[in-house]
């Protein structure tokens, strides 16, 4: 294989890896396209063509290689990742890394995921419920009790989205579990409304990033992905609802 | 509304904003910022509403200033815009209607339900329309600054 040759395979598997883990990770379209041509332009490609869809990506430099598929099988929320890719693809623009450094970086970066540790994930689960329901209602008594709920919702929609790993079920069991425990509390005496008290434990679901994402990426121009992506929110809204409904109905 | 009761409204959308960033996974430094847009957005929604402005336009004013807030803030700190405007709009989302129209619904009385359904759909499209706005102004605002294009 001519350096040549090399040197083309190389621009091209950084390029789509950043953006497979970009549109992974919930990014908009338009960034991951923005992106990925910065990263052929800045390592030397003359011109790249691009086709970007939120379940795969197609590119082609103008060199000796042809042009090459990434699929994007699984998607996320780690915002964490790209505000890295971006970080990384700026450090490459102004040469303070090469394109071999920048490779093994984003390989790395793939396999490792720094979440933020469990125990802080129920707390701020907590922290969305709680301040979200007194916000929304004005119920200061039920505060504590919904913080509970909400910390014990995401618990299970965490569990199961590890073990079964299809986020519609889990959201759906969620909101259901929710619910329960939402009766149950105010059958027990621990709180004042059940209403007031889903509501607040279901914040922590709610489908901010791909509602966000569709917005910008219909905005864009990107008639295919940001519609897909709406089709997203709403069948996580959905799965949400029918939990809480399925419950109110048994009530 | 008093003054007590809009300083826990505002201490608990900073909260909750901050919290929602951390579930999914935002960098550490853009919490903060992205914790005081949301307070931004929620701010100017409440005040809209209060003053007789009408909760659809409350949340396209709340929008607008959180799309224009966080190009702000992506440009100083030199991340990603999703990074501020996801969590930020958390607050804004219409549960209490969604849910009030979910659980009409399920118990079968299907005109309340669907006068909810409308103000969930009209909030939503409030909200989708006041980031478009917010697109307009960052579009005029890149055209000035050509340089510092790179967000």
């Amino acid at each position: 294989m001519s350096s040549q040759k090399k040197r083309d395979q190389l621009i091209l598997h950084t390029a789509l890896t950043a953006g497979r883990i970009m549109i992974e990770n919930g990014s908009e379209i338009e960034r991951v396209e923005d992106t990925m041509t910065r990263i052929a332009h800045n390592a030397g490609a003359k011109t790249s063509q691009l086709f970007v869809m939120i379940t795969g990506i197609l590119m082609a430099i103008n060199g000796e290689v042809g042009a090459q598929i990434e699929p994007v099988k699984r998607r996320t929320f780690d915002l964490e990742k790209i505000a890295v890719v971006n970080d990384l693809s700026r450090q490459f623009a102004d040469h303070k890394i090469d394109l071999r450094q920048f490779a093994d970086q984003l390989d790395h970066l793939d396999s490792k995921s720094r979440y933020f540790p469990f125990w802080l994930q129920l707390l701020a689960a907590a922290m969305v419920s709680g301040p979200l329901e007194v916000v929304f209602r004005h119920n200061l008594p039920d505060f504590w009790i919904t913080c509970v709920v909400g910390m014990l919702g995401w618990w299970v929609y965490y569990v199961l989205n590890k073990y079964i790993q299809i986020r519609f079920l889990s959201e759906f069991t969620s909101a259901a579990a929710i619910g329960v425990m939402a009766v149950v509390c105010v059958h027990l005496g621990l709180g004042n409304s059940v209403d007031d008290i889903i509501i607040g434990s279901v914040m922590p679901l709610v489908p901010g990033v791909p509602i966000t994402n569709s917005v910008r990426d219909i905005l864009a121009g990107n008639l295919v992905s940001g519609p897909a992506r709406g089709v997203e929110a709403l069948v996580s809204a959905a799965a949400i609802g029918f939990g809480i409904a399925m419950v109110l109905q048994f009530l | 509304m008093s003054v007590l009761e809009f300083l826990i409204e505002v201490v608990g959308t900073y909260v909750a904003t901050i919290a929602f960033g951390v579930l999914i996974n935002i960098p550490r430094r853009a919490l903060n910022v992205g914790g005081w847009i949301g307070v931004l957005g929620y701010v100017l929604y409440r005040f809209t509403v209060l003053w007789g402005g009408g909760y659809v336009i409350g949340n396209l004013l709340g929008a607008v200033a959180i799309g224009v807030a966080s190009l702000q803030a992506a440009k100083i700190k030199r991340m990603p815009m999703i990074l501020f405007n996801i969590p930020a709009i958390v607050p804004l989302v219409p549960g209490g209607q969604a849910y009030q129209m979910i659980k009409n619904f399920a118990l079968g009385q299907n005109a309340t339900a669907f006068v909810f359904l409308l103000q969930v759909v009209m909030i939503s499209g409030a909200i989708a329309f006041g980031f478009l706005l917010s697109e307009l102004v960052n579009r005029i605002q890149r055209r000035f600054w050509r340089h510092h294009k790179r967000l």
